[in-house]
């Protein structure tokens, strides 16, 4: 009896595994909202291939993927600066075929500038996905005046601030106080005294923070019930918030609102590539990719899919960026190695301070 | 004949249980503990270094996050410790059996939901925009919402709260073998409450009370979530420095020597705490 259960047991779990392992299933670690469920479905009915999800952030897909050198999911999305430092040094990601993808369907400029900022050796690594910027998520009743990360060490709003304690907020900090960390990236005795500096601002106005958000939907919710009327967030929580309240809205800062692209890249150890490259070509599909943006708000690569947009979305950009504002967007160039390190030690003094 | 059979079986029960040991832990110890002897030189090479734990000692800021988990630990320890005692001892000794096994279910209940869903009910029921701040309003004993989230107090809070029932479920099976005759002799000894307290019941059940704070001061110090969530602006926790070191600055090699440092030092408090409290650890353990 009991030999006869653990043999059943046995024959399960090679059953489970093996099932896992027929090729049906495509894993991508991705950002929430990435990959909608309706999409998903879609996705699996036209193409037979089951979908997994795991959501995650930039820092944890790279520690995710250099622990297991690539390997544990066929897809991932990290931001396209994130890319070309840590393939250098961890050799995580594949060379992207540019012949599998349909690159018609990408918008040109963005496609080139995601290959070169990917290039390692003669090879590139991402396919564009999404795009869009850090800036001020405002409660404009109780703050009119924030019109600049400098809203975020004002006294004036002591107690009603929160925001992320990762590096878009130091390089924000950054801009605001009048540097430039972004040439400074391969100067790396500059960038420090720009960090010791962020620093020292940032520590002195930890008194005024409500609490560091660790996610979007901590400070989604923060913003609604408002007990927080001045944040640091990105473009689409701040349009989001804007369609449940007129009064909250996403304010493109003075110094420069920071531009991101976030990617595809495919894993090192990948067990399936072709569905990988299915899906990519799939989400970038002018009406997939448009339901994407009315979804979640984030602009897309996808070059064709703007007559499928929903007239807000359009509205939102124009009623946060003027002209000046999207001259001034500041777009992350790659990330060199070694950056990371410096900034660790000053968010660790920064929370730690009393 | 017998013997050697026993050894047999012995032999092949103890097998799986050496290789998950060795295959699971011991050699990502082994390894973990390599890589905290590395640092990278200026050429972006790993070469052997002391770095990682002279860090530890030269930044202040480590020392301080560290001083800060082990206190809070400590005091955490205490205060479920206080809660739980007179629970632990109301339900084995004067409740009936029906009403404390009954008492000792609902102690269990909260943890059949995960630790992460409890920490959210934690934050609705006491984010300024919250159950309790909606109720003191309405009733109108405050004027104006108190911030009760992402402070010190409401991590302590969540974490005595996870930790309770590891507390409990020691201190009853210890007080449950205290024969009451015992009790009933000191009283017709003439023996005043709190000496039967404190030199009968407490004594008996101090192994029970070290294996329960041992748990508690474990879990709370290796805890991730609750000091993440529940804390605020100040309350960095020393895992968090650990994860922070893996996750955002991609420095390993210093992660893995802040979790030996944390293996250490928790250690050290373990046991220096069964040092002062003249308690050795196989009985607690066994009790």
């Amino acid at each position: 009896m009991n030999k006869r259960l653990c043999l059943g047991l046995t024959l399960l779990t090679f059953a489970a595994t093996s099932t896992l392992m027929a090729g049906g299933t495509l894993r991508i670690i991705t950002w929430k909202g990435y990959a909608p469920a309706e999409l998903v479905k879609k996705f699996e009915e036209e193409t037979g291939t089951k979908v997994k999800l795991t959501y995650s952030n930039n820092e944890e897909m790279i520690a995710k993927l250099r622990a297991t050198r690539g390997g544990g999911f066929d897809l991932a999305q990290p931001s396209q600066d994130r890319i070309a430092g840590v393939q250098a040094k961890f050799h995580i990601y594949k060379p992207i075929d540019y012949s599998k993808i349909k690159t018609g369907q990408i918008v040109p400029s963005m496609l080139d500038a995601v290959k070169k900022n990917t290039k390692v050796g003669d090879a590139s690594y991402a396919v564009p996905f999404c795009y869009g910027t850090s800036g001020l998520i405002v409660n404009k009743k109780a703050a009119p005046d924030a019109k600049d990360y400098s809203a975020l060490w004002d006294p004036k709003y002591k107690g009603r601030i929160s925001y992320r304690l990762k590096r878009p907020t130091l390089i924000a900090t950054a801009f605001a106080m009048g540097y430039d960390p972004f040439t400074a990236y391969h100067d790396k005795a500059k960038y420090k005294e720009i960090m010791m500096a962020v620093e020292k601002k940032l520590i002195e106005a930890k008194p005024l923070v409500k609490n560091y958000w660790a996610n979007g939907d901590q400070l989604l919710g923060m913003m609604r019930s408002g007990e927080v009327t001045v944040a640091m967030g990105w473009d689409n929580g701040g349009w989001k918030l804007h369609d449940e309240n007129p009064d909250i809205d996403f304010v493109a800062p003075k110094s420069g609102a920071l531009g991101w692209i976030d990617t595809f890249a495919i894993p090192a150890r990948s067990k399936n590539v072709e569905a990988a490259y299915q899906w990519i070509n799939f989400m970038l599909r002018p009406e997939n990719a448009a339901y994407f943006t009315n979804k979640e708000k984030y602009g897309t690569a996808s070059a064709k899919a703007s007559e499928y947009l929903k007239p807000e979305i359009r509205a939102n950009f124009e009623r946060s960026f003027t002209k000046a504002d999207i001259d001034n967007i500041k777009w992350y160039p790659p990330v060199p190695a070694g950056i990371e390190e410096i900034e660790g030690r000053v968010l660790d003094h920064i929370r730690a301070a009393r | 004949m017998s013997s050697r059979h026993f050894r047999l079986g012995f032999i092949i029960f103890l097998t799986p249980v050496l290789l998950w040991l060795l295959t699971l832990i011991v050699i990502p110890h082994i390894d973990l503990l390599i890589a905290s002897f590395q640092a990278e030189n200026d050429q972006g090479k790993l070469v052997f270094s002391q770095e990682n734990y002279r860090n530890f000692f030269t930044d202040s800021v480590y020392w301080y996050t560290f001083v800060r988990t082990a206190f809070y630990s400590i005091l955490v320890t205490v205060i479920t410790f206080l809660l739980t005692f007179p629970l632990a001892f109301y339900i084995t000794k004067i409740a009936s059996k029906r009403l404390g096994g009954f008492l000792s279910m609902l102690l269990l209940l909260p943890f059949w939901v995960g630790e992460l869903v409890s920490i959210y009910g934690w934050m609705i029921l006491l984010r300024e925009s919250g159950v309790i701040n909606y109720i003191l309003l309405g009733v109108g004993l405050l004027h104006k919402p108190v911030p009760l989230l992402y402070n010190d107090f409401s991590m302590v809070l969540g974490l005595v709260y996870m930790s309770m029932l590891f507390m409990v479920v020691p201190l009853i099976s210890a007080l449950e073998s205290l024969d009451d005759s015992l009790i009933e002799a000191a009283s017709d000894l003439g023996a005043s409450k709190f000496t039967i307290f404190t030199r009968i019941v407490i004594p008996y059940a101090a192994p029970g009370i070290t294996s329960g704070a041992i748990v508690v001061f474990m879990l709370v110090l290796g805890d991730y979530l609750s000091p993440n969530l529940l804390g605020g602006k100040n309350s960095l926790w020393f895992t968090e420095q650990i994860y922070n070191e893996f996750i955002a600055s991609f420095n390993w090699n210093q992660g893995a020597a802040f979790g030996f440092l944390l293996l250490l030092l928790s250690s050290a408090i373990v046991w220096l705490g069964l040092r002062m409290s003249r308690q050795r650890l196989d009985k607690a353990v066994g009790a």
